[in-house]
């Protein structure tokens, strides 16, 4: 059951992704490119995706849990820290260079285009290298409080 | 080239919030693809993989179906990055996404939406490096 309603809502939002052109690469450098040709769509991306999913949200938080899990998953961490500004920082960095990002990256990848896969592999090997990272620093920091 | 299109941004958008309040009512998780694609790769549990693993495979599949439909032209879709940017490109959104725990969809769309201050500050640390980077490269170099 629960794979069904993951299947359904990737289907949904690739479905958005490819209807509101953020598949496409020059979209997003064209929003990015504030001082040259700017392309404000991605802002009413955005506001579309906010205004459903804000009010989504207030409603489904009034429900003690969601329909299928026994509780909501939700990110606890409060800190505005180094980890959060410099991986953001460097993420922004990646997405104007090729204007792609995670999401639009897996939806393109229907076009074929050897340089989609390319970025999708490279995209997992930086996940991958950053998570074992991560968890060595919170494997160190864990040994130090001990 | 691209031309404003206010509507259909606004259309995909309303889509994709959709697919977020969707997740959350149903399993209760957040729509941010960063994290889904990190944990579906280092989840201990099958469960926990078998989902997200879904979720992604979605993504290719709501492309497909919006072109079975006719409502998609890709011919005017290019790649212009180099191979090498491309590669960099892709490991530097890796990293970034996984160490700032998540992208244009998770603090963009699903953290803003939960008026979470961590994704607020995300959200404008990489829409102002990504304009930065395109400054750059197209009116420095």
């Amino acid at each position: 059951m629960p794979l069904i309603f993951s299947l359904l809502a990737g289907v949904i939002f690739g479905a958005g992704l490819t209807l509101s052109d953020m598949v496409n690469p020059a979209r997003v450098t064209n929003f990015l490119d504030v001082a040259g040709i700017w392309d404000p769509t991605l802002i009413f991306v955005m506001a579309g995706g906010l205004a459903v999913t804000t009010l989504g949200y207030k409603f489904i938080f009034r429900r003690s849990s969601p329909v299928v899990d026994e509780q909501f998953h939700l990110p606890t961490q409060r800190q505005i820290d180094l980890p959060l500004i410099g991986g953001a920082a460097l993420f922004g960095v990646g997405w104007g260079l090729a204007g792609i990002c995670p999401g639009p990256a897996l939806a393109d990848l229907v076009t074929l285009e050897p340089k989609v896969l390319v970025f999708v592999v490279a995209m997992l090997v930086g996940m991958i290298a950053a998570s074992a990272l991560r968890v060595r620093i919170d494997a160190m920091k864990a040994l130090r409080q001990s | 080239m691209t031309s404003f299109a206010p509507v259909s941004g606004l259309i995909g958008g309303v889509l994709i919030g959709l697919a977020a309040i969707i997740l959350m009512l149903t399993i209760g998780r957040i729509a941010g693809v960063c994290g889904i694609v990190v944990n579906a790769m280092t989840a201990s549990d099958a469960a926990g993989r078998l989902w997200r693993l879904a979720f992604i495979l979605g993504l290719p599949l709501g492309a497909l179906l919006v072109t079975a439909l006719g409502l998609k032209d890709w011919s005017s879709i290019t790649f212009p990055a180099t191979m090498p940017t491309t590669i960099i490109a892709g490991l530097i959104v890796g990293v970034g996404a996984t160490v700032g725990s998540g992208c244009t969809s998770g603090h963009g769309i699903c953290g803003l939406s939960r008026f979470s201050m961590r994704s607020v500050v995300a959200t404008v640390t990489f829409m102002a490096t990504g304009v930065a980077t395109v400054f750059i490269i197209r009116h420095m170099i």
